[in-house]
């Protein structure tokens, strides 16, 4: 088990500073296996270098965001779409 | 125009002030906060803290909130670690008046709001408790009959954040039930559980599957994970089982 596995409830603080809408509660689809899930429900791990969101389901990389001096560097390949509701 | 809707905005950072701190057990404090021009919250919902030091370094950790929206003020429970970069600070420096950075609320998911309904099913492990306080607190603020049974597990009494108001609210309603297991020491004549929750403590705890609970755990990593894993063994619908993991250490 990894005791450094949070929910990706975890990354609302940093997805906020980017996104204008609620993002914990956006549905994104997995671009490796095709399950769609809550942002809230995926996993999170979180270091100084920054964050990634990654399918609870197969452990693909789903989100990867970076903050440093240059700005924001925000990867999402692992994400075929992302859902926010009204 | 009947409804006034807040446009969508960025999450920003802000200052709260400290009204009170409060010992809520020996190791955790409660930090009571004013944050001008605070929005409201859901229940379930955390704020980031942010600290900096002299030099510019800046250390940053979630803490869930443990009031309801229905209060002015907003409490976060502190753990203190001994290690941790922020919590001794938040636990042993800050004072009444002082200036604390934050961002919030954060985070629609691990969310109950009265309206969702029940019955609910609130699992909790040591400060973990902070986030299901609050949908107590609002359950009760908002006048919710919705059945709400909350498993806590604490390493002992002097350890178990919020008892003396868990008995409280508990005692005054017939509807809330609170279940305590401590897991390191047990007063004389302790007859309530005494071990860490496992698969047995929940099958009798949990209410059963044809009742379709709404579940929020909230504790450290393992702990929230064998609830989980457990309950959907017991056959729980894994969609209506939310989950928050404080991690290791919570710092």
């Amino acid at each position: 088990m990894d005791e450094h596995r949070l929910d990706g409830n975890a990354t609302g603080g940093v997805l906020g500073e980017v996104f204008v809408f609620e993002t914990t509660t956006a549905e994104g689809a997995c671009d490796r296996c095709g399950t769609v899930a809550h942002v809230g429900q995926q996993m999170a791990y979180i270091s100084d270098i920054g964050t990634v969101l990654r399918c609870a389901s197969c452990d693909n990389a789903l989100i990867r965001i970076v903050q440093n001096p240059r700005g924001y560097f925000l990867d999402l390949r692992g994400v075929r779409y992302l859902r926010f509701g009204r | 125009m009947a409804e006034i809707r807040r446009l969508p905005h960025r999450l920003e950072w802000r200052i709260g002030e400290v009204l009170e701190t409060r010992h809520a057990t020996p190791r955790t404090k409660s930090l009571l906060l004013d944050v001008p021009g605070w929005e409201g919250h859901k229940a379930g919902q955390h704020v980031d803290v942010r600290l900096t030091a002299e030099d510019g370094y800046q250390a940053q950790r979630s803490y869930s909130i443990a009031s309801a929206p229905e209060e002015k003020s907003v409490e976060l429970v502190v753990e203190r670690l001994d290690d941790g970069e922020v919590s001794p600070y938040l636990t042993d420096e800050l004072r009444t008046g002082d200036k604390l950075e934050l961002r919030g609320p954060i985070g629609g998911w691990f969310a109950w709001e009265a309206r969702d309904g029940g019955p609910l099913f609130l699992v909790a492990g040591g400060s973990g408790i902070a986030p299901l306080m609050a949908m107590i607190r609002h359950r009760a603020a908002a006048g919710s009959d919705a059945p709400c049974r909350l498993l806590y597990s604490s390493r002992s009494l002097e350890d178990t954040i919020f008892a003396g108001e868990l008995d409280h609210l508990a005692s005054s309603d017939g509807s809330l039930e609170v279940v305590h297991t401590l897991t390191r020491s047990q007063p004389p004549g302790w007859t309530g559980y005494a071990r860490r929750i496992d698969d047995e403590m929940l099958a009798e705890v949990a209410p059963s599957n044809e009742q379709g609970p709404l579940t929020f755990v909230c504790g450290p990593t393992p702990l929230v994970e064998s609830v989980a894993t457990a309950l959907v063994g017991l056959g729980h619908d894994a969609g209506r089982i939310k989950t928050e993991r404080f991690g290791p250490t919570g710092g």
